[in-house]
């Protein structure tokens, strides 16, 4: 599959080809060349890092138009429990439900009563897992990373879908049963905090086909939503139902609160997370039994598609989920869906290694040699001017033909500054008659 | 043996800022080359483990890094007190560290047998100026 899609994108327009972006990759896989930067396909995990950096909005998220319900005849919203703590003074999550109704949805099936499915099937799946810490399935950003950098990790996660997928799957089903109509007909669209959804949408994981029709992003709908739940008389006939927990899972540490596993380690924002896997891989952390990493700051709700503050949409939250009714973990709903298989994989997760520098071992050794010497020349200042996000990522694309020495203003300098004084040094030989 | 990739670290003794960057270094020098990643789990482990021991026990050393397409060698070589009895060295749980260096966490008595069990060829050799390791990881 080599037309693999990727939700983050450029708007070569807008980029000014400055250096934030190449910096905060956690996959270096940006450069700026020509003066516009360039996203490394098979780099990308869509983790939308770029999206938060960029100071001239030329990092993008693909998402879905909202006039895509209409393809549909029945349309169900699939609201990401973060999209809960988006808005200001709002009174209960059964607001949201119903404001998503009056945008034009026929269901709203919560994305946090999925949440609730798969804690219930971490349970009975944690014990199962030889190789520990289990990592969590639920960030497709930190599984595309452990795809991409940690192969020796994939046999770890939880083959399990995510609380979204199941979403779509269940809800399809339960609409379809309930309403006497065919499955085709239903278009499920997830409100969703990140690219990495999106991405995971189209490219999906421990599954060929995603249940899951469209996606629009919880900053697209947030001006159209805020008008309805601004709506006098607002009815709640049918609210939300999800639990306390499956809410929770848009806060970094939910899941494993809401699966009741004590020996967890929750730990968010990218960096944090590539940190720990490095630990988990060189087999420090044997004794943890569930590691939960998310992409971005405070989990869900930190995703680069949302409006409000992560500190702040989470303490809300959390405010909101004191008035919830289903306290939860009730499993008895779940297991349905946990014993017909809804919620497992399909497919096992495969590796996509894009580290090495060569196909064969004798070049890669040669190639490597020639990129540390060439390292060792460069300033080693990290500067980024070069458009490329470290000297050593710069002597790595040099030798692989993408940048030449000379892109570094240093040494462009050095060079400049020692042709000046071989001309000075040229000038004053023809004054003294010497040539 | 024409193509070899070599590689080598000073390792500064009590340098516990730096703890694990000469490993990490390793790590990613095989994962570059493109080396099977169970195996460079296993040569990051044990080159951690050394690089460690280095830090803890000696006054300093190199770690040096051969990759050929037949194995990868790990050698390190330290100035220092030696270790003064190998065999209840290679024994899990046996450690000499001191009491500081267990709080940072570290200390546990595993390094020696980790770089054992990680490794295909393993030999120590050791005496009052120092300690000398090789380690064999063969590529199949």
């Amino acid at each position: 599959m080599n037309t693999y899609f990727h939700s983050v994108r450029l708007d070569r327009d807008k980029c000014k080809g400055c250096t934030n972006c190449i910096k905060h990759c956690p996959t270096e896989a940006i450069r700026v060349r020509g003066g516009k930067a360039q996203i490394i396909a098979e780099r990308c995990i869509d983790c939308g890092e770029c999206i938060r950096v960029c100071p001239y909005h030329a990092k993008i998220a693909y998402t879905d138009p909202f006039s895509d319900i209409g393809r549909f005849k029945y349309k169900i919203a699939l609201p990401a429990p973060s999209l809960y703590g988006q808005f200001k003074n709002l009174s209960s999550i059964d607001r949201v439900v119903m404001g998503l109704k009056l945008m034009g949805f026929d269901d709203v099936y919560e994305v946090a009563r999925g949440a609730d499915i798969v804690s219930c099937a971490i349970q009975e799946k944690i014990q199962e897992k030889k190789n520990l810490p289990v990592i969590s399935s639920a960030c497709p950003a930190i599984v595309r990373l452990i795809q991409v950098r940690f192969p020796n990790l994939i046999d770890n996660i939880v083959d399990l879908l995510s609380p979204m997928e199941v979403a779509a799957s269940v809800a399809k089903r339960e609409y379809a049963k309930k309403h006497g109509v065919s499955q085709n007909d239903i278009g499920t669209f997830f409100i969703t905090p990140c690219p990495a959804k999106m991405t995971s949408i189209k490219n999906p994981y421990g599954i060929e086909k995603s249940s899951v029709d469209g996606a629009f992003s919880v900053i697209d709908i947030y001006g159209l939503l805020a008008g309805q739940l601004k709506k006098p008389g607002i009815v709640t006939a049918e609210g939300a139902t999800a639990s306390v927990y499956g809410v929770g899972w848009a806060n970094s540490g939910g899941e494993a609160a809401a699966a009741g596993i004590t020996n967890s380690l929750a730990v968010d924002g990218i960096g944090n997370v590539i940190k720990v896997l490095e630990e988990i891989e060189n087999l420090k952390l044997t004794d943890l039994q569930y590691f939960e990493g998310l992409a971005c700051p405070g989990g869900c709700v930190g995703g680069p598609l949302t409006f409000e503050n992560p500190y702040v949409a989470r303490t809300r939250i959390k405010a909101l989920s004191a008035k919830i009714q289903n306290p939860g973990p009730s499993c008895d709903y779940a297991q349905t869906y946990i014993d017909d298989g809804t919620v497992d994989f399909r497919q096992p997760i495969k590796a996509r290694p894009v580290m090495k520098i060569d196909a064969d071992m004798v070049t890669a050794m040669k190639k490597l040699e020639a990129i540390e010497e060439i390292a060792k020349r460069l300033p080693g200042l990290d500067c980024g001017s070069c458009g490329s996000p470290s000297c050593h990522a710069m002597a790595e694309d040099i030798v692989l033909g993408d940048a030449k020495e000379m892109d570094c203003v240093f040494k462009l300098r050095d060079k400049v500054t020692s042709l000046a004084e071989q001309m000075v040094e040229l000038t004053g030989k023809d004054k003294r008659g010497d040539i | 043996m024409s193509d070899v990739f070599k590689e080598s670290f000073e390792i500064e003794a009590g340098d516990f800022a730096s703890a694990g960057e000469a490993s990490a270094k390793i790590k990613s020098i095989l994962r570059m080359i493109g080396i099977d990643p169970a195996l460079t789990r296993r040569v990051t482990i044990a080159s951690y483990e050394a690089e460690l021991n280095m830090i803890i026990h000696s006054q300093g050393g190199v770690m040096s890094v051969e990759i050929s397409t037949e194995a990868i060698a790990l050698f390190c070589e330290d100035t220092g007190p030696g270790i003064a009895d190998i065999d209840m060295a290679m024994q899990e749980g046996y450690s000499t560290a001191s009491s500081d260096v267990r709080m940072m966490g570290f200390g546990a008595g595993m390094g020696l047998p980790n770089m054992k069990k990680n490794s295909d060829e393993f030999s120590i050799h050791s005496d009052t100026n120092g300690t000398r390791l090789n380690m064999r990881f063969n590529m199949n």
